[in-house]
């Protein structure tokens, strides 16, 4: 008798289970595993537009003679090996005195550091297209200020087109990471920073060898998501350096490689899915060595 | 004793100068925006920092190049219907993943999480075929379908249920209340600021999207403001005074969305990595 009412109860909640999950497993197996195969399928096909030939391996081929390939792989790897680093490490930096129980006007100036990840990616991007013209505010600055002589060609030189890549999404996503430091500093026990304290450490040795361990997960997280978020890098690229991937391909990009292979030349899917492929790989890879990481801390 | 506390004062003035530094880097081009859109073209582009008498002239010129009030409802509509149906949906399933025991419950969650690893690029070409296939170039369901089970947002959900109290679901269902009832009636009430931070979260997203519509949205009358604004400044010699009346239509709904509700989404962000 229990048994049974206990049975019946457990059906009722698997029914009504299923019918809270089922809308948006329905939209995901879709929208995104029906493509992620479609993709894989794709690959082994090739030709222009929706005429396509199986093509088996040959699009691997293709893509190991392909330069522009190779150029756009290095572009992507250049751009979260230098940058990701540079914005962790301020993004804890902001963070950690951010924290200082002592600091005044604390949320004006986390208002201020977060204000760039509310804007548009395009929006901003043009902003700075117009802020880093040849005579533009940011070389008039640096020259007034004695930095450089002669003004920077920021968006037709290669060299630094790349870094002016690197500084737009530093800028954007900065304030984006240091949220998530912050919110894991003030879960932190205070009595320890206050124990360091009075036993005179002095701040910088603090910030190594208490912060830092002690956000050691959410800096394996951000790094993840961060790095993830660059091998995806389009609306930048596409906006800050002339549609095609800027000088010489300098800041030419995986994502914008397949939408250029896809939507700009002469359309072939089954390429293009090829080149995606190669991101999935990465973030698997990626993620796989966050979870591998993670294990390793328990 | 005296070194201590000029240590602690040089210590102090180098945090709020590198917070100052900061805060105005981060601010900067947002003022730049609103200077540059009082100024001429040539104006911006040799960098100069003082407000100038060219704003009516540059909005006058955006209204003449734009249909602002068509481009600006097509942003509006993608962004509000998408934004409360992934709402809906994503809440309701992050609801149901946390509070119902079915079976291979959890290996289904974990693959629902895997997706959240799958870069868009390896989705948009199978995306664009569908779409294709199905007639939906160049329409707003092609936009919004595709981002309505927002892997994301159901972790967010099932994260935030953890705090919902189950004493409140029990004497809501000796009351005799459905679970949809339970759902809308209680659920919803009570997390009123985890759905705040999530809208602040789809709001932007949603709005900012750039390169699905970029594929999906080839005619004019559909398209949204961060597409136009784009195209407008990608021309070999932009009209810079034009598209800064572009980035601020572009820019202001998001600024304003955050401002209004940002209490409850940096209490959402904080939640979100307990």
């Amino acid at each position: 008798m229990a048994s049974a009412r206990r049975g019946s109860l457990k059906r009722y909640y698997d029914v009504n289970g299923w019918l809270f999950v089922t809308p948006a497993l329905i939209l995901i197996a879709i929208f995104l595993f029906y493509p992620i195969l479609r993709s894989l399928s794709l690959s082994v096909y090739s030709g222009r537009g929706m005429m396509m030939k199986f093509a088996g391996f040959g699009n691997i081929v293709r893509l190991w003679n392909d330069p522009v390939f190779w150029t756009a792989l290095g572009n992507t790897v250049t751009f979260f090996v230098i940058q990701v680093p540079i914005m962790i490490m301020m993004a804890l930096i902001l963070a950690a005195v951010l924290n200082n129980p002592q600091l005044k006007l604390k949320g004006l100036f986390r208002t201020a550091i977060f204000l760039p990840c509310v804007s548009s990616l395009v929006a901003y991007s043009i902003l700075f297209k117009s802020m880093f013209a040849v005579d533009g505010i940011v070389n008039r600055i640096l020259e007034t200020v004695g930095i450089i002589d002669a003004p920077i060609n920021w968006l037709t030189d290669p060299f630094w087109a790349k870094v002016l890549i690197i500084i737009a999404i530093t800028w954007r996503w900065t304030g984006y990471n240091m949220i998530f430091y912050l919110a894991a500093l003030q879960n932190i026990d205070k009595s320890v920073y206050e124990a360091a304290r009075i036993d005179g450490v002095p701040s910088w040795r603090r910030f190594l060898h208490l912060t830092i361990p002690m956000l050691k997960p959410v800096i394996l997280f951000t790094t993840i998501t961060s790095t993830i978020g660059t091998l995806q890098l389009f609306d930048e690229v596409y906006n800050l350096t002339e549609g095609k991937g800027g000088p010489a391909n300098a800041t030419l990009t995986l994502s914008l490689y397949i939408y250029n292979l896809t939507f700009r030349f002469m359309p072939n899917f089954g390429y293009a899915a090829t080149v995606s492929y190669v991101i999935v790989l990465m973030v698997a890879i990626l993620s796989f060595l966050q979870f591998y990481a993670a294990r390793e801390r328990k | 004793m005296r070194a201590a506390r000029t240590n602690r004062r040089i210590s102090a003035v180098l945090q709020y100068a590198l917070l100052g530094i900061a805060a105005f880097l981060s601010v900067f081009p947002f003022i730049w925006m609103g200077i540059s859109a009082t100024n001429s073209t040539a104006d911006i582009i040799t960098g100069k920092l003082a407000i100038g008498s060219q704003f009516m002239a540059n909005f006058a010129s955006f209204f003449a190049k734009v249909d602002v009030p068509l481009i600006m409802w097509n942003s509006a509509k993608v962004t509000l219907l998408g934004t409360a149906l992934t709402l809906l949906v994503s809440s309701v399933a992050g609801y149901g993943f946390e509070m119902f025991r079915s079976k291979f419950r959890d290996r289904i969650y974990a693959v629902v999480l895997l997706t959240l690893m799958v870069p868009f690029a390896a989705l948009m070409i199978p995306l664009f075929m569908m779409m294709a296939k199905a007639h939906l170039i160049n329409t707003h369901i092609a936009i919004i379908l595709p981002m309505v089970a927002y892997p994301f947002i159901i972790f967010y959900f099932r994260q935030a249920s953890k705090a919902f109290p189950s004493e409140l679901r029990d004497a809501a269902k000796v009351d005799g209340l459905k679970e949809w009832q339970i759902f809308f009636y209680i659920y919803v009430p009570v997390m009123r600021s985890t759905y705040a931070a999530a809208f602040v979260i789809v709001f932007m997203l949603n709005w900012n999207n750039y390169l699905w519509p970029l594929i999906v949205l080839q005619s004019n009358d559909t398209k949204t403001i961060t597409l136009v604004v784009s195209s407008l400044a990608s021309a070999y010699y932009p009209d810079y005074g034009t598209v800064m009346i572009g980035t601020i239509l572009a820019t202001l709904p998001t600024l304003l969305v955050f401002f209004a509700m940002q209490r409850q989404f940096v209490q959402g962000m904080l939640g979100s990595v307990k």
